[in-house]
């Protein structure tokens, strides 16, 4: 009886503890918003095709890109692997049967739901417009939009990231089955905790802060406000404290999935595996103290200015170890190019593109020219579609036969993820070159010299948005007609393959004993 | 009966795992705790900086006498909680039960005077937002400092009504027997929960009732 066929009434999910339906009940809602944070985008680039504004109005397009920042941040991206993968492979990987709070799991879904609820409010009663960054005193004084909707919507939603890394941290301390030590942990797990700290610790200042925007608004109040005496900067230190780490909240679980990923697919133990350990610390370490990058042109202090630039070249280091180490990992290695490792690959040269972009930023003078550009709009694309995105598809592939129990068409899978990494190239390369040319972001018009890259970048995304459609069509014929998965397809290591295909409730029949680190892949 | 000791919860091998999962739990939630309440004690620190004259004058509002107060029964909850996990540790003797309960309605002292302070505030006119009538150079930045002031106690007597209610079911469970000397973690973290709210308040009374009010 596996985890699928206990119980098949809709109470028997809504009201589910198990951890792996909790991550199917994820799954389905984030690829919900996935979409309607995709069709924003497609409006977006729809606009952006020609260089006068002839689709919507200004204000429109305001709420269209902010629509798209909200949705796709905080109900897609932050909760995409942790809630999913993490969800469903976390107990398994450290030979647990449940998570260590299955009541909280479940609770943390539902404030995800409620808030998600509040931003499809928002959206059905006009939208917001402040961007997804909510500054001040724009978003407290000035904004006639539903900014309170969007700000107690995504407050809710901070609660089901604060309950899920909260769980996570107490499952890997307390829940490891008999010989999982510390340094034998999959890296997928080491990522979870890395980012489970970075979720319990930086989003409590987000929800505060926006409780801050909420009194403002609600009782003409300023701490924020330069005319009541308050101070925007303040905002902004507040806001990045929590949003610079989220952005390693979306890239560290990524990381941990491709770890796994390549490992499996060119059967070597991964290089350097406890400097893989020590740079995941590092960078959810490092993470809390760049925040003021993002406010080199904002008025903070030069001093200030300087010491989060090298800070940010910093973080950089354990970011390059990663790439190194997987590189060294598919040295001399037998490399099998299924679909999950096309992602993984496709993983590292984007993540590498997008670091790298990041350091031209994190240059104080050089930031002066690039800030608020396309540039910026692409170089976080790269990390955040390019990369985090492009790792969950890789890990949901991997994992496919184990969650579903079913095989995936490989040759469908390989041209969706061939079809992805092109398209996705070609829609946010060009944004590279316009921003350097100086095209700002977040108009709904450009000077027409920026046509040429603009239309580039549309087509682009029709690739995308193709790319993006097909894995549904054959996931869902998978799910119905494909192949039986044996309990472990690829010859994997790790304690979640030795579970059946898909897992009973309980997962393991008796708790497994672990004698070895991970990834014992014996090479020929 | 002792309860806790037969029956591990869902995705434990026994009740030791489920202790180290309850109590990691508490201190894990503890931490953010310090995050929620550590943007209150940022902004106070910059926005001090900024206008350190709106904020010395906003301090001298703040009710010193009912704060020491406030401060003395709070301390003195803090410490009936310890005595009542002592008494559980030590066999239990019968007090443990009615020490949480004089902790939760010390809690409700706490909560009653600083009602007394907010009504104070509210006849004096210095609730930003609601009845504001301040005037001169000072009025905007000074509302900062009563609104961080009104923003961290309300928040921190959230925290109060919360713990009192924790320990007023933990006091039930204690009254009926749940607890061992050997077992009795709920307990513990329930009050850990409560010292917490104590330490926070150790940091806020300085901050609005002494620092600058000469």
């Amino acid at each position: 009886l596996s985890y699928l066929t206990d119980g098949n009434t809709l109470r028997s999910w809504l009201f589910t503890h198990d951890h792996k339906r909790i991550a199917i009940l994820y799954a389905v809602s984030i690829t919900f918003f996935f979409f309607l944070g995709g069709v924003a985008a497609a409006l977006i680039r729809l606009e952006l095709a020609t260089p006068a504004g002839d689709l919507m109005t200004a204000e429109t397009y305001n709420k269209t890109f902010t629509f798209h920042g909200v949705v796709m941040v905080w109900f897609f991206l932050i909760p995409s692997i942790p809630n999913t993968l993490g969800n469903f492979l976390l107990p398994l990987m450290i030979g647990a049967r449940d998570v260590a709070f299955p009541r909280l799991n479940l609770f943390s879904w539902y404030l995800y739901v409620i808030g998600g609820l509040f931003t499809i409010a928002c959206l059905l009663l006009g939208g917001v417009d402040t961007g997804w960054t909510f500054y001040t005193p724009f978003s407290t004084m000035f904004s006639n939009s539903n900014v309170m909707l969007t700000v107690v919507g995504v407050f809710i939603v901070g609660f089901s990231s604060i309950l899920t890394g909260l769980n996570f941290i107490v499952t890997i301390h307390t829940l490891r089955t008999t010989g999982m030590r510390w340094f034998r942990m999959p890296l997928f797990v080491w990522a979870m905790y890395g980012v489970s700290l970075v979720m319990m610790l930086a989003t409590p200042v987000l929800a505060m802060t926006l409780a801050l925007i909420a009194v403002e608004r609600l009782f003409g109040v300023g701490i924020f406000d330069p005319a009541l005496g308050g101070d925007p900067l303040l905002f902004q230190h507040f806001f990045w404290f929590y949003s610079h780490p989220a952005v390693y909240i979306m890239v560290l679980p990524s990381m941990g999935v491709v770890s796994e990923l390549i490992t499996a697919s060119v059967r070597r133990r991964i290089f350097g595996y406890r400097f893989m350990v020590y740079s995941i610390i590092g960078i959810a370490v490092l993470g809390f103290l760049v925040w003021g990058h993002h406010m080199f042109v904002a008025g903070q202090s030069m001093y200030a200015g300087i010491v989060f630039s090298i800070l940010s070249f910093i973080i950089a280091v354990p970011s390059a170890i990663k790439v190194f180490n997987w590189t060294a990992t598919l040295y001399k290695g037998d490399i099998a190019f299924g679909a999950p490792m096309i992602y993984a690959l496709g993983f590292v040269g984007l993540f590498m593109l997008g670091g790298l972009t990041g350091l031209f930023l994190a240059a104080t003078a050089l930031d002066v020219n690039l800030s608020d550009t396309y540039f910026v709009v692409a170089h976080f694309h790269y990390i955040m579609v390019g990369g985090a995105v492009m790792a969950y598809l890789g890990g949901i592939h991997f994992w496919w036969p184990k969650i579903t129990g079913r095989l995936y068409s490989e040759a469908w899978a390989r041209f969706a993820a061939i079809l992805m990494f092109l398209g996705f190239n070609l829609t946010f390369f060009p944004q590279f070159i316009a921003g350097a040319q100086g095209m700002p972001r977040r108009y709904h018009q450009y000077p027409p010299e920026f046509a040429l890259l603009n239309v580039l970048s549309s087509a682009g995304a029709v690739l995308l948005a193709a790319a993006y459609l097909l894995p549904i069509g054959y996931f869902l014929w998978s799910f119905r007609y494909g192949a039986v998965a044996p309990a472990n397809p690829w010859h994997a290591e790790g304690l979640e393959w030795e579970a059946a295909s898909p897992p009973p409730t309980h997962n393991f029949d008796e708790p497994p004993v672990v004698t070895d680190g991970p990834y014992a892949y014996t090479h020929p | 009966m002792n309860r806790l000791a037969q029956l591990p919860a869902e995705p434990y091998d026994d009740t030791t795992q489920q202790e180290e999962a309850a109590t990691l739990g508490m201190w894990a939630f503890l931490a953010t705790e310090i995050l929620f309440f550590g943007v209150l004690f940022a902004g106070y620190t910059v926005l001090r900086l900024l206008r350190p004259d709106a904020f010395v004058s906003g301090s001298r509002h703040t009710d010193l006498p009912l704060g020491t107060l406030e401060t003395a029964v709070l301390l003195m909850s803090s410490f009936t909680a310890a005595l009542s996990v002592r008494d559980i540790q030590l066999g239990g003797r019968g007090v443990a039960c009615w020490l949480l309960v004089l902790t939760a309605a010390l809690g409700a002292a706490f909560l009653v005077i600083h009602g007394v302070e907010y009504r104070a505030d509210y006849r004096a006119a210095i609730i930003p937002g609601i009845r504001y009538a301040e005037v001169g150079p000072l009025a905007a930045p000074k509302q900062l400092f009563f609104l961080l002031y009104y923003i961290t106690t309300a928040f921190h007597g959230l925290h109060v009504l919360i713990g009192i209610v924790l320990l007023a079911v933990t006091a039930v469970r204690v009254q009926r027997g749940d607890y061992t000397a050997k077992s009795h973690w709920p307990l513990e973290i329930a009050t850990l929960y409560w010292h917490l709210v104590d330490i926070v308040w150790i940091f806020v009374f300085p901050l609005y009732y002494l620092v600058g009010r000469a």
